[in-house]
């Protein structure tokens, strides 16, 4: 695989990066989580966390926080690959908390805001100290600008004008009760870094990642097939399309994309020539403002 | 635009084969460094259609403001200043690049040496107009300090000086004698304008008589397959693995990055700090057993003998071995408010291993504007640089930075606030 003159390869450099990050918190904080959702880029990091304790067991549960709005097969995954590894997953209910009246749905039926008090109760409970999450630099602008190793305060807050420096490879996860760090090993993979590591890992993946014919409806220029979540209004015409999702989110809000892939090289190839960003084609909760990412992550969002 | 950068992916053959350059940017927003920034991410095509339209509708004035791309904090925005690293991704088909945009302001050098830390390469924006500022000199040498091995210095704006070739040459020779006193050890001075394009990615008809490549060309070729260490063995462990599992009841590992040099199954080791020799029997990759492991990888390195070995002990070779030493002579750039002081505790955290400490002296503060030495100097301020004797309640096991990046670094941590409140290279005593 290496080159004779010691290289690493870009996907090998990446992975050994995240694995060294992903041991490193374990060897330094009490009680790391991982966030799995069952979507892609989760996927890859907990695929890294595997191979990073391998042949032992991953030394931490996993937590998903749970909107009650994911799609059916997201979720089948999530508890197949969990039984598989033999991870205790821990799931932090959106729904619950509404009905506990700990949070209260907001107008526009986004659970975007309302998951992060749900995830900070969560971690208050179980008392975890070091949350994995699966975002990438490449994916917005307030993410482009943070640490690996992310400090949040009591309250889960960001606060963007003062991050700990962070040195070479020399992370500090150093807290005080009720503080925790966010680490994200996956800072430094893109878009297209993801699909070529499933690809080449041969990782499995939910199948609403590959083209399929669906029924959809059209609403400000994004597709969105009909499900359980999402039903035909008013003047919208159903028509059947061939489609992938290029991110899985919430079932209410995320749209597909016109493919013709059924392979990850397939995926791989449409990625390489679009002209948008995965968010921008297929996320109606981002588009709120230039900042929205930056706000939610400065109140605890991840 | 330019069609010599295609966008990487599946038609990409040498895929498989394409290294990672890590870039980190320094100059203000001034001297184009956005606009430059922007123009690299267009012309290879990192930029969606989403991303540009927004900068789009940002922009006010009468061409699209690139520069709207790079500073994502609202903060940021408002001020028009970079505060904090912004890390972007772009690639062609012969590399993949990482860009950290560090900030140029003087009151942010803690964060431009974060950007710059993992660099192998550092772009210096200069404004022709202005020649070498007391910022491009403070750039270049923290690029040096921090030995980011290949420096470049991007003379823009050379459409405002009518493409002077004097004014060039002027620009590259004091520069050129500030990296001799700096021990830089690949310099290039590229002449550009960030803003139409020239010798960015194609080469300038107004240039004729410069003679080097565009910067992309030089991002793209540049070799830096000889700035690691791969003579001196040297595995910091992190992490020890037991699986305790009747599959693999005997199982001990030992979790880490090579730092540098190479191992293979069948070396003879010493185990640090015991002092233990034994033999690797295994190293376990990612995706199983290898037959030897160099920097950066993340391996798990198995050994004959059942030695105790930890977090915080390191693998050598017997006849290679770092110097154990509880004294610490090091550069720090200090990076807290409060300022450092003789006598202060303070924790260090080198490779695997953290330690309590002591200040023991400031032996001078470094104006890194004149690098001249202040011997007087009774305190680090926020942003100084300075040389400082450490001692360690425990060994640590160094080399010095200007042979291995990785065991002759170190951060500095308040024990009472947590704060990474410094960083150190490890410079030969005396």
């Amino acid at each position: 695989m290496s080159t004779p003159d010691y290289r690493l390869s870009q996907l090998e450099t990446l992975e050994a990066e995240s694995i060294h990050v992903i041991r490193e918190v374990v060897a330094e904080l009490e009680r790391p989580v991982l966030l799995f959702s069952g979507g892609k880029d989760s996927i890859v990091m907990l695929e890294l966390a595997r191979k990073a304790f391998a042949p032992a067991r991953i030394p931490f549960p996993v937590m998903h926080v749970d909107t009650g709005l994911n799609f059916p097969d997201v979720l089948e995954f999530r508890d197949k690959r969990v039984a598989e590894l033999g991870v205790q997953l821990v799931v932090a209910s959106v729904p619950d908390a509404i009905a506990a009246g700990t949070v209260k749905e907001e107008p526009n039926g986004s659970r975007n805001r309302i998951q992060t008090p749900v995830l900070l109760d969560a971690v208050e409970e179980h008392g975890f100290t070091a949350l994995f999450g699966g975002a990438r630099r490449d994916e917005d602008k307030a993410r482009a600008k943070e640490r690996v190793f992310s400090f949040r305060d009591e309250f889960g807050q960001w606060d963007p004008k003062n991050q700990r420096p962070e040195l070479w490879d020399l992370y500090n996860g150093r807290i005080h009760l009720g503080e925790s760090i966010r680490v994200f090993p996956l800072s430094n993979w893109t878009e297209l870094d993801i699909w070529q590591y499933i690809l080449r890992e041969e990782i499995a993946i939910p199948a609403l990642y590959l083209a399929q014919e669906r029924d959809v409806v059209e609403r400000q220029g994004m597709l969105y097939a009909v499900n359980e979540f999402i039903r035909p209004r008013d003047g919208e015409q159903v028509r059947r399309e061939t489609v992938r999702y290029r991110t899985v989110g919430d079932a209410n809000l995320t749209a597909a994309v016109l493919s013709q892939a059924t392979t990850v090289e397939d995926v791989i190839a449409e990625i390489a020539v679009t002209r948008m960003t995965e968010r921008g084609a297929t996320r109606g909760d981002d588009k709120v403002s230039d900042a929205a990412m930056e706000d939610r992550k400065k109140e605890g969002y991840f | 635009m330019s069609a010599s950068t295609l966008p990487a992916g599946a038609a990409d053959l040498a895929f498989a084969r394409k290294d990672i350059l890590r870039i980190a940017t320094a100059g203000s927003v001034d001297d184009g460094k956005s606009t430059l920034i922007g123009r690299l991410l267009y012309d290879s095509k990192a930029i969606f259609e989403d991303q540009y339209e927004a900068v789009e509708r940002a922009s006010k004035g009468d061409y699209v403001d690139l520069a709207l791309l790079t500073d994502g904090l609202r903060a940021e925005r408002e001020q028009g200043i970079t505060i904090d690293v912004a890390y972007r991704y772009f690639s062609t088909p012969r590399r993949t690049f990482i860009l950290a945009d560090t900030p140029g302001h003087v009151q942010y050098t803690r964060n431009m040496v974060t950007g710059a830390s993992t660099a192998d390469l550092a772009i210096v924006l200069v404004d022709a107009r202005k020649g070498m500022l007391e910022q491009s000199r403070r750039h270049a040498f923290l690029a040096s300090l921090l030995r980011v091995p290949h420096l470049v210095v991007a003379v823009n704006k050379m459409d405002l000086v009518g493409w002077s070739e004097d004014v060039y040459e002027s620009i590259r020779d004091e520069f050129s004698a500030f990296a001799a006193k700096l021990n830089v050890p690949d310099l290039t001075v590229i002449p550009i304008s960030a803003l139409n394009g020239d010798n960015v990615v194609t080469h300038s008809a107004n240039t004729p008589w410069y003679e080097g490549t565009t910067l992309l060309h030089h991002l793209e070729h540049v070799h830096v397959a000889s700035d690691r260490n791969l003579v001196d063995a040297r595995f910091p462990v992190q992490y020890v693995i037991r699986p305790q599992s009747d599959a693999f009841h005997d199982y001990r590992g030992y979790a880490g990055t090579v730092a540098s040099g190479v191992l293979r199954p069948g070396d003879e080791v010493q185990v640090l700090p015991s002092g233990l020799t034994t033999t690797i029997a295994a190293i376990d990759g990612p995706r199983g057993p290898v037959a030897e492991a160099f920097p950066p990888m993340a391996v798990t390195v198995r050994l004959t003998d059942d030695v105790d070995v930890s977090r915080g002990d390191l693998i050598c070779r017997p006849a290679n071995a770092p110097v154990a030493t509880q004294d610490v002579d090091a550069l720090v750039c200090w990076m807290a408010d409060e300022p450092l002081r003789p006598r202060q505790r303070i924790a260090i955290k080198h490779t695997t291993r953290t330690v309590r400490g002591a200040v023991k002296e400031l032996a001078y503060r470094l104006d890194v504007n004149t690098l001249h030495r202040d011997t007087e100097a009774g305190e680090l301020g926020l942003n100084d640089i300075g040389r400082v004797r450490l001692r360690a309640t425990q060994p640590l096991f160094v080399d010095d930075y200007t042979r291995n990046r990785v065991t002759g670094r170190f951060i500095l941590v308040d024990e009472a606030t947590n704060a990474t409140v410094g960083a150190g290279m490890l410079t030969p005593a005396g």
